[in-house]
């Protein structure tokens, strides 16, 4: 294992800024991993260094294929990290809406494109990711529709569910999109938390990535098969709006098969304790993203389900 | 006449709230059109404030002079603007990067897509801006060179000191003025100011700048306001200063207006060493017409935007 210093720049008043990574094996740029790009993303952080434990011993056992190397880079938002905040700390702007950036612009941008620089020559780039609203989501892979996308890749993770989203505008300066822009096979690994750790999701997604590498020969791991994805377009998924505002009491979780008219969750009036709507769903299906947060408003997106499947 | 564009319920105890003020013209007078004036997307931008009070104000006190439909929208990200927030609260997202919205988003994707849906129909739309809490701009109305064709008219009559056409489409897709034109609203943003302040004499000629687009149009049969001839200019004529370094910049006194090259704007500095890490200078002879006003600086930053060139400069 290498570090490599990705990036530096220097700070007002804290420590300098360093994108820092770690390299195994030699030769050709094969993957890249890509861990938190914002501040709450901790269980992303999480699973990158127990990426690096991973690779760290199977390079010492040599089973890292010979000319491929693999570069980690779990730390680009610990600056935000450190100060309890999501977006870069001082403009509060989002890294992850800024790629591919440039190098003569604002400070984000910078990283962005200095970044970019760096990673857009692997083969396979694999970003763990998180949405912008609260809530679980089963574990999948998550791909842009750039017309470059390639689904039968995102297959051999072995994650249960492969999703393909139609970008719209909010997308287009999102690493995922950038990085297949530059002909990088990209891959966002979406596990069922974010601010918090789950080991059992983490392992998981630990698990997806070495079998990814393993198969497409980057690396030496004998790895469960895993799951066959179903492949589901975002269009796709139906939502399970929530009509009123109030107190969220979820009643099924993510990868839970539900019946039409089922009921999947409670709103309480956050006043008078009463049960003032319940939500149910409009279709058969497999909770997909589920709500977490103890309050919800009208029009908030309680759950999504994939149609018609089931457990 | 108040009403609610958008009307959403929140977890506890009140309701997400847009309002817009439609005024129109006296009974039996002909309506020939209808403006909306949106502003307060960036609820750290308090410019429209004083925009939105002046239009009405104006139209109040000579409603027999109104000839179209003026909708006023104060406020844009009305929980923003009450927490003093630039964002939306709660998913911290910048509502003008979240346009066209989603009606089978979340609500605040709702919110987004019920408030362009109610802009429909609108003959123009004016954005007011009111640049960040970082830099100050003088009076300018930014055009996405895409539609230059279609604003361009329109722009001229705004009064501001400056058009700018932008062509960095990509950083404009997600505003709302963007996914507007795109519908066949033409939309324009107007930027001036500086975020959590309010300018009177900025708001003032932004203001006579509207009622001289609306006579223009039709819209309003007030006298003829007189009005400046902007300059306009592309990304080509303009240098953009960033900083070199990360520190404090102190700009020098005399930071806004014509400029030699080689002039020093401001120092950036180290407070612990008592050194002076960099003068930043004009590289051009020219007009600032941005200038840094948050001292704290990262490599990057953004410390003055000039006009170049003689002509600028004269």
């Amino acid at each position: 294992m290498k570090e490599r210093t990705i990036f530096t720049m220097k700070a007002p008043y804290r420590e300098d800024y360093e994108i820092k990574g770690y390299s195994f094996g030699k030769g050709d740029p094969a993957a890249c991993i890509l861990g938190p790009l914002r501040g709450n993303e901790i269980q992303q952080l999480y699973i990158c260094s127990q990426l690096v434990k991973a690779l760290r011993e199977l390079e010492n056992h040599n089973c890292i294929s010979s000319n491929k190397e693999i570069l980690v880079i779990p730390g680009v938002s610990y600056y935000s990290m450190n100060v309890g905040k999501r977006f870069w700390p001082f403009d509060n702007i989002d890294i992850n809406r800024k790629f591919p950036g440039n190098d003569y612009g604002e400070t984000v941008g910078r990283i962005a494109h200095n970044l970019m620089e760096r990673i857009k020559d692997y083969s396979y780039g694999i970003q763990f990711s998180s949405f912008y609203t609260p809530g679980d989501f089963v574990p999948h892979v998550r791909m842009m529709e750039t017309g470059y996308q390639n689904t039968s890749l995102a297959n051999l993770f072995g994650l249960p569910y492969v999703l393909v989203r139609k970008p719209m505008p909010i997308d287009t300066k999102t690493i995922n999109y950038n990085w297949q822009d530059e002909m990088t096979a990209a891959f966002s690994v979406y596990t069922n938390k974010t601010s918090v750790i789950d080991e059992s999701s983490a392992k998981q997604a630990v698990a997806a990535v070495l079998r990814f590498l393993t198969r497409m020969g980057t690396i030496k791991y004998e790895s469960h098969s895993g799951f066959i994805s179903h492949i589901i377009l975002e269009e796709d998924l139906s939502n399970v709006v929530c009509e009123t505002g109030g107190i969220f009491r979820g009643l099924v979780t993510p990868g839970e098969a539900v019946r039409y008219k089922q009921p999947m969750a409670e709103i309480i009036d956050p006043y008078v304790g009463e049960v003032k709507n319940v939500i149910r769903a409009g279709t058969e299906g497999v909770v997909f993203f589920a709500h977490t947060d103890p309050l919800i408003g009208e029009g908030d997106i309680a759950y999504q389900l994939i149609h018609r499947l089931h457990e | 006449m108040i009403e609610n564009v958008v009307k959403l319920q929140l977890p506890v105890h009140e309701n997400l709230l847009i309002k817009r003020n439609r005024l129109q013209p006296e009974e039996g007078k002909e309506n020939r059109g209808r403006i909306s004036i949106v502003t307060g997307a960036h609820g750290d931008e308090l410019e429209g404030q004083f925009v939105c009070y002046e239009i009405i104000r104006r139209i109040r006190k000579n409603p027999q002079l109104l000839r179209g439909t003026v909708d006023v929208y104060p406020v844009m990200n009305p929980l923003g603007m009450d927490s003093g927030m630039r964002t939306l609260p709660k998913i911290d997202m910048d509502l003008n990067r979240m346009f066209p919205g989603n009606q089978d988003g979340g609500m605040m994707d709702k919110m987004a897509a019920q408030l362009e849906a109610s802009l429909l129909g609108s003959d123009i739309c004016i954005d007011v801006h009111a640049s960040d809490t970082f830099v100050k701009e003088i009076p300018q109305v930014r055009i996405s060179d895409e539609f230059e064709k279609m604003m361009l008219p329109y722009a001229k009559h705004l009064n501001v000191d400056l058009i700018w056409i932008n062509n960095t489409a990509t950083d404009h897709e997600a505003t709302l003025s963007y996914s507007l034109s795109k519908l066949g609203v033409p939309s324009l943003v107007i930027e001036m100011g500086l975020g959590n302040r309010i300018n009177r004499k900025y708001g003032l000629q932004a203001v006579d700048g509207i009622f001289h687009l609306m006579k223009q149009m039709g819209l309003w049969d007030g006298e003829e306001i007189k009005t400046q001839t902007p300059r306009i200019v592309t990304n080509a004529d303009i240098e953009f200063i960033r900083s070199s370094e990360s520190g404090i910049f102190v700009p020098y006194e005399k930071n806004y207006g014509i400029v030699r090259k080689s002039d020093v704007l401001g120092e950036i500095i180290d407070p612990l060493r008592g050194k002076v890490l960099n003068r930043v200078k004009a590289g051009y002879d020219g007009m600032v017409f941005t200038m840094r006003e948050h001292p704290v600086v990262y490599e990057g930053s953004l410390l003055a935007r000039i006009i170049k060139g003689k002509e600028a400069a004269s």
